[in-house]
C-alpha cells in the first residue's frame, strides 16, 4: 500500500504526528470559539487576536518581569481572560439578545484594532520566545526525530480540551450554563448570577484562545498577524465541527490537521485550501455540520 | 461663498499654469507590502527611505515640488495593478518605488509599460524583471534571484553541499530563485533532489523540514522570504536539521529576519546581501539617521536602501534634464545613461536591461559572542564585484538587449 502511494511507512507516521501537533492548535481555538458561539451566541471574531495577545503576554512576561513560560502557562490566559471580561462587560455585553451578525461586526472591527496596534508598535517579523530549557532536545522515535516540546503541545492541549468537554457536559457548573443559555429568566429565578456566568464564560474561552498563544510561543514567532493567519481556518474548524459543539469542535480540529499534513505530501500546493474544500463538502451535505443539531 | 468658489478656482487655475510653466512637479508612489510578512524588509520602512531621497537630493530647495504617497498592495497583483493604474490616470503619479513580492511587481511592470510611467524596484527578487518581462520603464536596483543563487548557491556548492532539496514559496518569485539557484548548483556539479511548492504565509513548516530531512540532500535551499523564512529557519532549528548535519540555505534573508530571529537561531547562515548597513562611513551614516527616523529603531535592509538610492538616481536624472517631462521611458533613458553614485551602493551603472550593476557580498550570521552592539549580525566572506554579480547580457532573455 505504502509502494502504491509512494510514501515510505515512515514518512506517513511523521506527517501524521506533525499533523495532529497542527491539530492540537486548531482545536485548542475552536473549541474556545464553541464555548463562546455554544453558550453566548457571540460569533467571536476577535478570538485570533486575542491568541496572538496570548503570545505577546507570555513573551512581556518573560521580558520584563522575567517569569518564564510555565509562569505564562498559568498568568497569560488570566491577564488575557481578564481583558476578555472587560470586552464583554464594556462592549458585547450591549449586544445580548440581538443577532449574531452585530457580534461578529463588532469582534471583527475589534480584532483589526488590536492587530493594527500590536503591528503599529512591534512591526511585522515579529519578536523571539526561546523554548523552555526542560521541553528542549528531540527524542529519537525510530521513525522520526519528534521535537520534546511538540510532544508536550498534543498532550497537555489534549488534557485540556477534554477537561473543558468533561466541564461543561458532564458537571453541574457545566448544567448551570446550559441552561442559562436555553431559559436566563428562569436560572435567575433559581438564585444564579446569570450576568457574572456569562462574563465569565467569555472570559474562559479567551483564557484558551490565550494558552493557546502561549504555547505557540516557542514554535512561531510572536507577530502581530499570528492569529489573522490562523483564524479563518479555525472557523473552518468549527463550521465543518458544527457551531457550538464542544466535541466536534475538539474532534474536527485534531482529525483537520491531520487531514492537512498528508495534503503537504502529496499535493502541498493545495495545503492552505483543503480544510476550505472540506468546509464545502460539509456544508453541502450537512448544513449543520458534522456534529451540529438543525435548529 | 460664491467668492470662495471664484477664488478657489483662481487658485487651481494659478497651479495648473505654475505646472506647464517650469514642469517641476514629481510625484512619487510607494506601494508595498505594509502591514503583512513583507513590511518590515520594505513597508513603512522604504516610505521613509523615499521621503529622505527626496529631501537629500536638495531639489525642493531649487525650487522643485515633489510629493511623496503610499499605498499597500497586500501581496495581491490584481491590487497592485489596480492601485499603479489609478496611481498613473488619476493622481498622475511619475514614479512608482519599492513593491516587494515578484507577484505584484510583475503585475506594476506592465502597467508602468502600457502608461508610459517609472518603476523603480528592489523589493521584489526575480530575475525575469529584467529578464523575458523587462521594458524600457522598468529599473530592478537592489538584488534580483540570480545574484542571490551566484553568490549562496555557489559558494555552498564549493564547499561541498552538492545534492539539494527547495522549500519553495508557490508563486513566481520562488519558483525563479529555485530555477537560478538549481542551474548554478547544476554548473557547478551538484544537483537537486527534490521540492516541495509551499503556499505563501504559512505559518507551519514541519511538514516540509520532514520532506527535506528525509531526502538527505546536504543542502536544503530554502526559496522563500519575510515570515516564512523566520519561521521555516526557527522550526528547522527545533527539529534537529542542522544537528543531522544537513545545511541550510536561506537564500533571500533581510538582516530584519536575522533580528527576529535572534542570533542563538541564526548565527552560522550563510546569506547574500547588496547592502549591509555596517559596511562603511557612507553606510553607517545613512543608517543612522534613517533609524533615529523610525519606531521600532531598526536598521536598513537592502530593499530599503535600494528604495533610497534609486529615488535619489530618479531626481539627479530630472535634474539633468531640466524638468519633469512626464515621460517614464524618456527619463529612464536619462537614468540609464548617467553613472550612479550614492554613498549606500557607491559608483554603479544600470544595464540596458535595466538592471543596476553593482557588487555583492557574501555574509556569515555572527555568533551571539560575536556581536558587540545593537544589530552587529553579519561578518564578510567575500565581495562578488559587480561584474559577476549579475546575470550577463549575453545570457539575458530582454528583448531590449540587441543580440
Amino acid at each position: 500500500m505504502f509502494a502504491l502511494l509512494g510514501i515510505s511507512p515512515q514518512q506517513l507516521f511523521q506527517q501524521l504526528l506533525v499533523g495532529l501537533i497542527n491539530g492540537s492548535f486548531y482545536a485548542l481555538l475552536s473549541l474556545g470559539l464553541s464555548v463562546i458561539f455554544g453558550m453566548l451566541n457571540i460569533v467571536n471574531f476577535a478570538h485570533g487576536a486575542l491568541y496572538m495577545m496570548g503570545a505577546f503576554a507570555a513573551y512581556f512576561l518573560l521580558n520584563l518581569l522575567g517569569l518564564n513560560y510555565w509562569f505564562a502557562l498559568v498568568l497569560a490566559p488570566l491577564i488575557v481572560g481578564a481583558f476578555g471580561a472587560l470586552l464583554e462587560r464594556v462592549l458585547l455585553r450591549r449586544l445580548a439578545g440581538l443577532d449574531p451578525l452585530y457580534s461578529l461586526l463588532l469582534t471583527f472591527g475589534l480584532a483589526l484594532v488590536i492587530q493594527g496596534l500590536f503591528q503599529n508598535f512591534f512591526g511585522s517579523s515579529g519578536l523571539p520566545y526561546a523554548m523552555p530549557s526542560q521541553l528542549t532536545g528531540a527524542t529519537n522515535l525510530g521513525f522520526m526525530f519528534l521535537p520534546i516540546y511538540r510532544g508536550w503541545v498534543v498532550v497537555f492541549s489534549a488534557v485540556v480540551c477534554f477537561s473543558t468537554w468533561f466541564l461543561i457536559e458532564k458537571t453541574r457548573l457545566g448544567a448551570y450554563l446550559r441552561a442559562a443559555t436555553e431559559n436566563p429568566t428562569l436560572v435567575r429565578a433559581f438564585g444564579i448570577n446569570v450576568p457574572r456566568m456569562i462574563t465569565l464564560t467569555y472570559a474562559f474561552g479567551i483564557g484558551l484562545a490565550a494558552l493557546a498563544g502561549v504555547l505557540a510561543a516557542p514554535i512561531y514567532q510572536v507577530r502581530p498577524a499570528m492569529g489573522a493567519d490562523i483564524i479563518s481556518v479555525v472557523f473552518a474548524v468549527v463550521v465543518i465541527g458544527g457551531m457550538g459543539s464542544i466535541l466536534g469542535s475538539i474532534v474536527t480540529g485534531f482529525a483537520l490537521g491531520i487531514i492537512e499534513g498528508l495534503t503537504k505530501v502529496f499535493y502541498p500546493e493545495a495545503s492552505n485550501t483543503v480544510v476550505f474544500v472540506i468546509m464545502a463538502f460539509v456544508l453541502l451535505i450537512r448544513p449543520a455540520g458534522l456534529f451540529g443539531r438543525t435548529a | 461663498m460664491k467668492s470662495t468658489c471664484l477664488s478657489a478656482l483662481m487658485a487651481s487655475l494659478l497651479l495648473t499654469t505654475a505646472a506647464f510653466a517650469d514642469d517641476k512637479i514629481v510625484k512619487l508612489g510607494e506601494l508595498d507590502d505594509q502591514s503583512g510578512l513583507y513590511a518590515d524588509s520594505g513597508g513603512p520602512g522604504s516610505v521613509l527611505s523615499v521621503n529622505m531621497a527626496v529631501e537629500d537630493s536638495g531639489l525642493r530647495a531649487k525650487g522643485w515640488t515633489i510629493d511623496v504617497i503610499s499605498a499597500d498592495h497586500q501581496n495581491k497583483p490584481d491590487l497592485a495593478a489596480n492601485i499603479a493604474r489609478q496611481w498613473f490616470d488619476v493622481d498622475k503619479v511619475d514614479a512608482i518605488i519599492g513593491v516587494q513580492n515578484s507577484g505584484t511587481a510583475l503585475a506594476v511592470t506592465s502597467v508602468a509599460k502600457e502608461k508610459n510611467g517609472v518603476f523603480l524596484d528592489s523589493g521584489a527578487a526575480s530575475s525575469d524583471l529584467t529578464g523575458k518581462a523587462c521594458n524600457a520603464n522598468m529599473i530592478h536596483w537592489a538584488y534580483d534571484t540570480y545574484a542571490l543563487a551566484n553568490g549562496t548557491g555557489k559558494a555552498l556548492v564549493k564547499e561541498g553541499g552538492d545534492s539539494w532539496f527547495f522549500i519553495t514559496a508557490d508563486y513566481a518569485f520562488g519558483h525563479a530563485l529555485q530555477r537560478d539557484t538549481s542551474a548554478v548548483v547544476e554548473a557547478n556539479g551538484g544537483k537537486v533532489v527534490g521540492s516541495a511548492n509551499v503556499p505563501l504565509n504559512t505559518p507551519d513548516f514541519s511538514s516540509f523540514l520532514l520532506q527535506a530531512q528525509s531526502s538527505k540532500a546536504k543542502v536544503i535551499g530554502l526559496a522563500n522570504a519575510g515570515g516564512d523564512t523566520t519561521n521555516s529557519i526557527k522550526q528547522a532549528h527545533e527539529f534537529g536539521i542542522v544537528e543531522g548535519g544537513q545545511k541550510l540555505a536561506a537564500l533571500l534573508t533581510f538582516i530584519s529576519n536575522v533580528h527576529a530571529l535572534g542570533l542563538d537561531v541564526a548565527q552560522g547562515l550563510t546569506l547574500t546581501s547588496t547592502f549591509y548597513w555596517d559596511m562603511n562611513d557612507g553606510t553607517r551614516a545613512f543608517s543612522k539617521r534613517w533609524s533615529e527616523r523610525m519606531k521600532s529603531h531598526a536598521e536598513p535592509t537592502m530593499v530599503q536602501a535600494g528604495d533610497y538610492a534609486s529615488t535619489l538616481h530618479y531626481l539627479k536624472a530630472l535634474e539633468a534634464l531640466g524638468g519633469n517631462p512626464h515621460d517614464g521611458a524618456k527619463v529612464v533613458a536619462k537614468m540609464k545613461e548617467l553613472p550612479t553614485d550614492d554613498p549606500l551602493f557607491g559608483k554603479g551603472t544600470i544595464r540596458i536591461d535595466g538592471r543596476k550593476i553593482h557588487p555583492a557580498y557574501l555574509f556569515e550570521v555572527k555568533k551571539p559572542s560575536e556581536s558587540k552592539y545593537p544589530w552587529d549580525y553579519y561578518k564578510l566572506l567575500a565581495t562578488i564585484p559587480a561584474d559577476e554579480a549579475f546575470r550577463p547580457l549575453a545570457q539575458s532573455e530582454c528583448p531590449l538587449v540587441k543580440k
